[in-house]
């Protein structure tokens, strides 16, 4: 797996790399500009935080660059390929293979099994069952949820459910992780036991991790911060210069 | 840089549903949202009951003035609003059935949504809900059908005695029955089909957004 990941890295710089990203959404007359032209380049390993505040567009960029949704105008260019370039078949590919989704929402199917959300995906990705069943036990156990993998979202705690969150997305092994807000929902320990996961698989596994979030102890485990402001880049710091950084940011955040 | 043809076309390959999966996961959704199926199939059990208690109660009828004198002044305007009944059924099981499964597609916008981020084809969405639909239409559809039947023999019983039995027209009966189990399985797999090509259609980021 560490050599796929470094094959990945070899070949392609960027993991993802977005060009003059706008989005529109038109709401009755009145057109509202989400994103007013993101130019983002990230590379392949690298451990990403998209921060700003609600309302700042962060999600919409998260969902361009997971091609959840299609900019207006801009590009998107994943692996270096212009995803809008993509039809379905390609796009669902790229959804199910190369791209592990996080929500704050959890967002696990309500009447699937722990397991049976883990291996979902590998259904698609054409695995036998059988295969997929041994794969998804390994990934909950990998996320410390091995005792529990026939219960229900319902039956698990918020915490435990985006640990499921996090097994499923690494179902096809992913070279992206893509998590927004992934600890919006979940208590100051669980979310950094979250975090530490997230850090832990970039590290081990060479994933590409990208987080949209607004919750400050992100920063400690990312390499790079992008700050959204407003539907533009407000800037990007690495974490060394952070140091004199976060007190502006949190007097910003706290006025 | 663009994907190549071969790529392309191998990519096409590599995401696929099987429909024994299909049939699994649908059968399961439907069994874990027991209560909810069946508060649809009710709608369905219902609408179809009608339609085949009308339908059946005129060939009941048919069949026993067949054997008394021709139709007089009575007759033809009870067959009058028979056809009537008839049509006002049909509405219905048009109305009741597509607005119970276009209900319990589309308050699972999201869950499409999700599946469409795990990789899923839009076709995928349409066969998972189109499987589902049929289970639930030809389910309710027949018990409606079997209960509007045994409605309709009941009437006959207490109008004509037991000497309905002595001509009762059993090959029509049945034919209602499959008549009946036709149009449940058609309406419910239209009322199906349209929210869940839509949510389908979706960019995944809109179908999770959507709230009913």
């Amino acid at each position: 797996m560490a050599t796929a990941a470094a094959e990945v890295q070899l070949k392609h710089e960027y993991a993802v790399k977005t060009l003059g990203v706008v989005k529109e959404y038109v709401m009755g007359k009145q057109t509202l500009q989400a994103l007013k032209g993101v130019d983002v380049e990230i590379r392949a390993g690298e451990y990403i935080s998209i921060m700003g505040p609600s309302g700042s567009g962060k999600s919409t960029l998260f969902n361009m660059i997971g091609g959840l949704d299609k900019p207006t105008r801009g590009k998107v260019y994943i692996d270096e390929v212009d995803i809008s370039g993509l039809d379905a078949f390609e796009l669902a590919w790229l959804r199910c293979r190369k791209i592990g989704y996080i929500f704050q929402t959890f967002n696990l199917i309500p009447v699937m099994t722990a397991i049976e959300n883990v291996t979902l995906p590998m259904i698609f990705a054409g695995m036998t069952t059988q295969d997929a069943m041994d794969k998804g036990a390994e990934l909950l156990q990998l996320v410390g949820l091995g005792e529990r993998i026939r219960h229900k979202p319902l039956e698990l705690s918020g915490g435990q459910q985006q640990r499921v969150a996090c097994a499923r997305a690494l179902a096809n092994d992913p070279a992206i992780i893509l998590a927004d807000e992934p600890t919006g929902n979940l208590d100051l320990r669980t979310g950094h036991e979250i975090i530490e996961l997230l850090r832990h698989l970039n590290k081990e596994k060479g994933v590409t991790v990208i987080s949209a979030t607004h919750d400050l102890k992100m920063l400690d485990a990312s390499d790079r911060i992008i700050w959204i402001r407003d539907g533009r880049v407000d800037k990007i710091e690495r974490r060394d210069e952070l140091d004199i950084a976060i007190g502006t940011v949190e007097g910003e955040n706290e006025a | 840089m663009s994907l190549t043809a071969r790529e392309s076309a191998g990519i096409r390959r590599q995401i696929k549903l099987p429909n024994s999966e299909a049939v699994k996961i649908a059968v399961r959704s439907l069994k874990i949202r027991f209560w909810r199926s069946i508060i649809t199939a009710a709608g369905i059990v219902l609408a179809i009951a009608f339609l085949t208690y009308v339908v059946t109660a005129g060939s009941i009828e048919n069949a026993m003035r067949a054997e008394d004198a021709p139709m007089d002044l009575a007759a033809m305007q009870k067959a009058a609003t028979r056809i009537w009944l008839i049509a006002i059924s049909l509405l219905i099981c048009v109305v009741g059935i597509s607005n119970a499964m276009l209900m319990s597609v589309t308050e699972r916008y999201r869950e499409i949504g999700t599946m469409k981020c795990l990789g899923a084809l839009d076709w995928f969405v349409v066969k998972l809900f189109l499987i589902e639909a049929a289970f639930q239409g030809i389910a309710g559809s027949l018990v409606g059908a079997v209960i509007g039947v045994f409605a309709a023999v009941l009437a006959g019983m207490s109008e004509y005695g037991f000497a309905v039995f002595g001509s009762m027209p059993w090959g029509t009966l049945f034919l209602n029955i499959i008549l009946a189990l036709l149009v449940g399985a058609v309406l419910s797999t239209l009322g199906a089909i349209y929210p869940a090509r839509r949510a389908g259609r979706m960019p995944p980021a809109d179908a999770m957004r959507t709230e009913v």
